[in-house]
């Protein structure tokens, strides 16, 4: 079995503030050599060591896809987060040595479509750096609508706007700019792909302004990790590996598995890519669900259990891990 | 109205199901032959959507043309083709200038289902996007996997290429991007002998 997906050693080749809340990182190879090609909207899990616990976090990538010198993320830096953003912020330099996994993508241009619509919000503009890049590499048709609160925080908004010229819409909440939903889907040639990357509101109202718009579902695409949430401290038997663990307030249940020596799978460690999914052989209690990949009769039906953000409350849990 | 029901077959064999009224700027509804009723019904039930569609119909191969039950509807746009072929035109123009938010139907036989499929997918839509709701003849559109022609409305299996005249035996297995059933030599390791066609597809 593998278990997650396989490393790569890095060191920091550049850190970069880009604006009040985001810093950009680059990666290359240690020791030379390319990384692999990756397609736009691929993200690769950080691995941090903050003070002896192990954070993996997920980012998208945001270099050039063809570009296998070096991968490039923007992290935003969240105050009240776990702490992976924290860290990448204020401890990470250049020439520090740290372990990134292979790209993966869950958020992937669909390549038969004929025009490709993305709509950003905040710091969920960075897949589409990474895909705008591979667009206009393939010579597509591709249009971003992006949101920020204002000038100084629409990271790459500027750099796109000139590079991308009219393809690139700005949309600025100081001054009151707001995007018009049913106009922009209802203009939209046939056969445009909707993509959208951004906080979880805002993507919950594009999703639901698409459907109004008689999109099909099969032509719309979201992206959204979730950090896992904090939550009481529960104990978890592991049934395979005969050991019971704690789960920490802060720690996720997949950590949890980790931390006691117990391989896992996983891929994503934002509830999205249903790698880590992991059967529950007894529950004496409740399983709270945090994930987006379980359907909802999954999640009332209660067998499997997404550990990377979901957790539990009650007498006791058995999975079989 | 019967609801055709199909053998359990392999994944790759299409499934269909009923036609159901779905918001939005405009409604595009392919029928042949008995495909008809299917969208009697459908406007039927949302009598709303006429003003907003537009109806493309071939009589049935087998010579079921329900024309004046159509026209009774008074959609917005009818129009009348003597075959799919010729109605493809039209088809791909209408795809081609339409935009986001159309919903698109396709109802008759798995020929007809598929070739509007094709046209959908072609236009860069998903193939999940198009409804679609089988009425009609069960025959089947079908690939020469050797010549690669294309033989319409296959009755029997194993049934003859119109090409290369080889006997092919009627798969399951089913191609979205050419909208056909493929078709393989029945007899190749042991040329003449051919078992009775039978008619599975009536």
């Amino acid at each position: 079995m593998s278990v997650g997906a396989p490393k790569i050693p890095v060191r920091v080749a550049e850190v970069v503030q880009v604006n009040d809340l985001i810093k950009r990182f680059r990666f290359e190879r240690r020791g030379g050599g390319g990384l692999p090609v990756f397609s736009g909207g691929a993200h690769v899990v950080v691995e941090m060591d903050i003070q002896g616990v192990r954070r993996m976090n997920p980012y998208s990538l945001m270099s050039d896809p063809s570009d296998t010198s070096g991968y490039e993320i923007s992290v935003r830096r969240d105050d009240a987060g776990r702490g992976g953003s924290l860290f990448l912020h204020r401890a990470v330099r250049v020439g520090d040595e740290m372990v990134i996994s292979h790209p993966v993508n869950l958020f992937a241009l669909d390549l038969r479509a004929k025009k490709h619509l993305m709509i950003a919000g905040g710091i969920g503009i960075t897949p589409f750096v990474a895909q705008i890049a591979q667009v206009a590499n393939l010579g597509g048709r591709f249009e971003l609508h992006y949101a920020a609160r204002n000038a100084a925080l629409c990271a790459y908004g500027a750099e796109l706007q000139a590079r991308h010229g009219r393809a690139v819409h700005l949309y600025l909440d100081d001054l009151g700019q707001a995007m018009d939903l049913p106009r922009l889907f209802a203009t939209q040639p046939l056969g445009t792909h909707l993509y959208v990357c951004g906080p979880k509101p805002m993507i919950n109202w594009v999703l639901g302004a698409a459907k109004a718009a008689g999109w099909p579902a099969g032509a719309v695409h979201h992206e959204e990790f979730l950090a896992p949430p904090p939550g009481q401290v529960f104990a978890v038997t592991l049934a395979t590996s005969g050991k019971t663990v704690q789960v920490g307030t802060h720690q996720s249940l997949l950590e949890a598995i980790e931390a006691a020596g117990v391989e896992a799978p996983y891929l994503c460690r934002g509830g999205a890519c249903g790698e880590c999914e992991t059967r529950v052989l007894a529950c004496d209690g409740t399983l709270l669900h945090n994930d987006h990949w379980l359907s909802a009769a999954q999640k009332a039906d209660g067998a499997v259990i997404m550990p990377c953000v979901s957790r539990f409350v009650g007498q006791s849990l058995v999975l079989d891990r | 109205m019967s609801r055709t029901v199909f053998e359990p077959a392999i994944p790759s064999r299409p499934v269909y199901g009923v036609l159901e009224p779905r918001a939005g700027s405009g409604h595009l509804l392919v029928a042949d032959g008995e495909g008809a009723a299917a969208l009697l019904d459908l406007l039927g039930s949302a009598a709303g959507m006429r003003q907003s569609c537009h109806i493309i119909y071939t009589p049935g191969a087998n010579g079921v043309d329900m024309t004046a039950g159509l026209q009774a509807l008074q959609v917005a746009q009818f129009w009348r083709a003597p075959s799919f072929a010729a109605a493809l035109p039209r088809l791909r123009q209408v795809l081609a200038t339409a935009h986001m938010g159309l919903q698109i139907c396709a109802a008759g036989t798995e020929g007809l289902m598929g070739q509007v499929q094709r046209e959908v997918v072609d236009a860069g839509l998903p193939h999940t996007a198009l409804q679609m709701e089988h009425r009609g003849s069960l025959a089947r559109r079908v690939q020469c996997v050797h010549c690669k022609g294309i033989t319409e409305n296959v009755r029997t299996d194993p049934c003859l290429c119109s090409h290369c005249r080889l006997h092919l035996y009627v798969r399951d297995h089913y191609s979205r991007r050419i909208a056909a059933f493929q078709g393989v030599n029945i007899d190749a390791e042991d040329p003449g002998r051919v078992p009775a066609a039978v008619e599975r597809f009536a």
